[in-house]
């Protein structure tokens, strides 16, 4: 299953400009290069003494975390206001959807206080699509994380972090380590890197955390890292949630560092100078030794970094998608 | 009333007649065929020149909630629904609220379904109490109070043993057990079909292997306790494989299909729509042609709609928070028809998979035409069309082919004689 | 009317920024251009006096006041300015000067960089077609055009003006 051309009209305004950002899949290349190219520029205002730009004042982002989170709600909040927008924060885990309040009805109050942009992070798959589906479809919906399905900005997150670290795409090889079947990381990841012309991409992990079908994203599988890990240029370590083991997945976390875990002596079967990523918390001796982690190979917190400007250039092409839309939809309305 | 249908092209499968002919209804009965009886004067004529007269439809599986799931459906609702989709006789699972294992449920059920008038409710009893899998329920009680058959829908029996213990029960009484052969802990947790189209949507996967392997223990304790048993919603090809060998061992175990289950496959989930979630899953192509591979040899003698009504609510949250069901006994009719159109099967074979062989699977009172059977007919138009959606009676909006034209058109359900639908 | 020739218009151009720098005793100001023309113009001019000091480019897309109604340019790239702003004499340097909001939009981002001593305002092209009151102290030449046209830079070598028709409203 190659990505859809029918996902494209729900995420894309009618001049193909992005209005919502929900996943990797249906994107083109272009587009991917945009988002890269513009959060080049965010990352220059990072780089300033007023680390803001004017661009969304006035503006109302209203961050919806359906799941807990701090990493991500922290980048996305620091994000919008470096954007200059005016930025909400609801950690609905604990209020009214316990209540029994639909995820529906959560959303048309929140609409209805004229938020203009939504990110969301929801356990289920297929989330960030319903919402953008139903709620005011001039409200920019961005995923922050759908249950298994995807985790778009963090694969664009990774996706600068090779291009500044690598150059490019066309000659890399690049390995995706761990627990793929429950990663919506690895999922982008793949779809990100296909799109953007990577040659080799791999996926090293045991066969209990392996998808069925991941062939259809264009990848090689290994279930051997050793093996895996040769000549890479990157190295993409996924967290391992405790809950796997619990699941008969895996017996322990001893086991599976034992047979899976980034060591130096691993590392050291990578290209000298391959880049160490992971997307965070990582689990120190779980999925990577602590001298990786902090060694002269890992990027690991330029991705935060990253993440910041990625996230500002995908709200404020949201933004200026809807705009856009809106726009159009008032010219077609005076022709009439 | 007494009727003539005049020039009707009556197809009856279970006899094999094929024909033009008149057909004389008198006292809720078939008078004749052919030749009007002596002396009948018919008090309403219906001229069905063009139109195809067979058995009205047999439905082995129509959840009329009620009691209990009132926002879902109603039994007047969704009779006249299934009415509507030319059928005059179904089959209402257990689950209902409380749930069908007592004979004061089976007595309501079939109160209302006579007030109604809309088509005849034949239920099926829970097998175990409440269906938990643990206690039998008071099979022959049910049986009495008007219960056709017995199942445990998707919920397993809590241990091999008693369930084996419930199919001798039954088989001690000649009672058909209904079968949804899914491995509990196989299929714990998954929404969708384990495959490519699920891992790429990130849904938790329910295997081909869940139906397998509780369909080979069943069919297994089947023989060993000699229970006549029905096996429903098959879902795999794989399954439908495991049945074609175990009939071909000799054992005479039935089996149905949802007739979703004929036209979609896993891929119509990639837009996340809920309309497309449903228990057990919809599953590849390969599933899909070996399904209907299975239809056409008869293997699986029975096409159901496996009719789920559910409020706008119940669809309206991302995958996983919705409930599983396709609404869709008012199209069985036309939706049926494009089995046709698309080759598969030829007309009569269709109509035998709707009428006379769900009918002989839990030998019901219906689905054939014959001098002095019921009059319970469906006239329909094979060259017309269908807008489903046009109208829509049922409770439940949860139907993904609303909105397409589908071939063929009912113009009469009737049920003992009297009219219950007319297009 | 034709269209001056930017060659022509560079020597006076430096002679009048010189004569105004001196005049504020201003010795060593840092030349900034505006994104795509006015660096284009900025590294003429430099290049015409003679002058090597590092030299900004500047990239107004993230404070133009239109994101409302046209979104996002398409083509951002970042602003790079590899010297201080606070405390220093900057010449600022744009091609075509038509409302002022470009203008508007580049003073806003450079003082999010810091307080600069001074800004000198250096245009090659004023249109007398101002929306903001934001006047050019060193300006090549003047033009009054349509409604219907526009005026484009096209570089870097030769500098050429070019006259544009654009569809009616």
């Amino acid at each position: 299953m190659t990505p859809t051309a029918a996902k494209r009209p729900l995420q894309l305004n009618d001049l193909g400009q992005l209005r919502h950002f929900l996943s990797i899949d249906g994107l083109s290349r272009e587009l991917l290069t945009e988002i890269l190219d513009t959060a080049d520029s965010f990352l220059e205002v990072g780089a300033r003494a007023v680390k803001k730009v004017p661009l969304l004042r006035g503006k109302t982002v209203c961050n919806v975390f359906f799941e807990n989170s701090t990493r991500t709600r922290t980048t996305f909040e620091l994000a919008a206001q470096r954007l200059s927008a005016d930025v909400i924060t609801l950690n609905v885990s604990t209020s009214s959807t316990s209540k029994g309040e639909t995820l529906l009805d959560t959303l048309r109050n929140l609409e209805a206080m004229a938020a203009d942009m939504f990110v969301v992070r929801h356990g289920d798959s297929g989330a960030a699509h319903f919402i953008a589906e139903h709620v005011c479809p001039n409200v920019a919906i961005i995923n922050g994380g759908d249950g298994r399905h995807a985790h778009p900005t963090q694969g664009m997150l990774d996706m600068l972090t090779i291009r500044r670290h690598k150059g490019g795409f066309e000659n890399l090889s690049v390995a995706i380590v761990g627990d793929i079947l429950h990663s919506r990381v690895a999922r982008s990841n793949m779809l990100a890197l296909k799109t953007l012309g990577c040659p080799d991409i791999r996926v090293i992990a045991p066969k209990t955390l392996l998808p069925v079908g991941i062939e259809q994203y264009g990848v090689s599988v290994y279930t051997d890292l050793a093996e895996g890990l040769k000549d890479v240029d990157v190295i993409i370590m996924l967290r391992l949630q405790t809950e796997r083991m619990h699941g008969g997945l895996l017996p322990s976390a001893g086991e599976f560092y034992r047979t899976y875990g980034l060591t130096t002596q691993r590392l050291a079967l990578a290209k000298p100078d391959a880049l160490v990523m992971h997307p965070g918390p990582i689990n120190r001796g779980v999925e990577i030794e602590s001298a990786v982690a902090d060694g002269p190979q890992s990027v690991i917190l330029n991705q935060v970094t990253y993440g910041i400007a990625i996230r500002m250039a995908v709200l404020s092409m949201a933004m200026s998608g809807q705009a856009a839309q809106r726009q159009l939809n008032q010219e077609r309305e005076e022709q009439r | 009333m007494r009727t003539h249908i005049i020039g009707a092209r009556v197809i009856d499968p279970a006899s094999g007649l094929d024909q033009i002919t008149d057909l004389f209804l008198e006292g809720g009965k078939i008078a004749a065929f052919g030749q009007a009886p002596s002396g009948f004067v018919p008090e309403r004529s219906i001229d069905a020149n063009g139109l195809i007269a067979s058995p009205g439809l047999v439905d082995l599986a129509v959840a009329l909630r009620e009691p209990g799931y009132s926002r879902k459906g109603s039994i007047a609702s969704e009779t006249l629904a299934a009415a509507a989709g030319g059928v005059t006789s179904l089959c209402c699972p257990p689950l209902t609220k409380p749930v069908l294992d007592t004979s004061a449920v089976a007595e309501l059920i079939l109160d209302r379904a006579r007030e109604a008038g809309h088509c005849k409710v034949f239920p099926i009893g829970a097998l175990s109490k409440n269906l938990e899998g643990e206690q039998l329920a008071e099979l022959v009680a049910l049986r009495d109070a008007g219960c056709v058959a017995f199942g445990n829908g998707l919920q397993s029996f809590s241990n091999n043993r008693t369930l084996c213990r419930a199919l001798e029960y039954a088989a001690t009484f000649n009672l058909t057990v209904i079968f949804h052969s899914q491995d509990r802990d196989l299929a714990a947790g998954g929404i969708a079909h384990e495959g490519p189209t699920a891992s790429f949507l990130g849904l938790a996967g329910i295997p081909e292997s869940a139906e397998t392997v509780a369909l080979a223990r069943d069919l297994l304790l089947v023989e060993q306790a000699g229970v006549r048993a029905h096996f429903s919603q098959l879902s795999t090809a794989r399954g439908a494989q495991m049945i074609a060998e175990a009939q071909a061992r000799g054992l005479p175990v039935t089996a149905d299909v949802a007739l979703y289950q004929l036209i979609l496959t896993d891929e119509a989930l990639s837009e996340f729509s809920s309309l497309y979630h449903v228990q057990p899953p919809l599953r590849t192509h390969a599933d899909r042609d070996g399904l209907r591979a299975a239809v056409k040899s008869g293997v699986i003698k029975a096409i159901a709609s496996h009719h789920q009504p559910h409020e706008a609510d119940a669809k309206l949250a991302p995958f996983a928070a919705t409930e599983p069901g396709i609404s869709s006994v008012e199209l069985l009719l036309p939706l049926a028809m494009t089995l046709v159109q698309d080759g598969l099967l030829d007309l009569p074979t269709l109509l035998a998979r709707l009428t006379a062989g769900p009918a002989k699977a839990l030998r019901l009172p219906a689905g054939r035409l014959a001098v002095g059977a019921p009059a319970d007919l469906l006239l329909f138009d094979p060259q017309g069309s269908t807008l489903a959606g046009e109208r829509w009676l049922s409770k439940g909006a949860n139907c993904p082919f609303i909105g397409h034209c589908l071939p063929g058109a009912v113009r009469y359900t009737l049920v003992d004689g009297r009219i219950s639908f007319q297009g | 009317m034709n269209l001056p020739d930017p060659a022509t218009l560079l020597p006076q151009m430096a002679a009048a920024l010189t004569a105004h720098l001196q005049q504020r005793q201003i010795s060593e100001p840092r030349f900034i251009g505006i994104r795509t023309g006015g660096i284009w113009v900025a590294e003429a001019l430099m290049h015409s006096l003679g002058l090597h000091t590092p030299m900004g480019s500047l990239d107004v897309s993230f404070y133009r006041d239109d994101f409302s109604q046209s979104g996002l340019h398409p083509q951002v790239r970042p602003s790079a300015l590899p010297f201080e702003i606070e405390g220093q004499h900057l010449v600022l340097v744009d091609d075509v000067l038509m409302s002022g909001r470009t203008i508007r939009a580049a003073l806003n981002e450079l003082f999010d960089y810091g307080r600069p001593a001074s800004v000198t305002l250096v245009c090659l092209l004023d249109l007398n077609a101002g929306e903001l009151p934001i006047r050019p102290d060193v300006v090549g030449a003047s033009l009054s055009l349509a409604a219907t046209e526009r005026v484009k830079l096209l570089g870097p070598a030769p500098l050429t003006l070019e006259r544009q028709t654009i569809a009616p409203n």
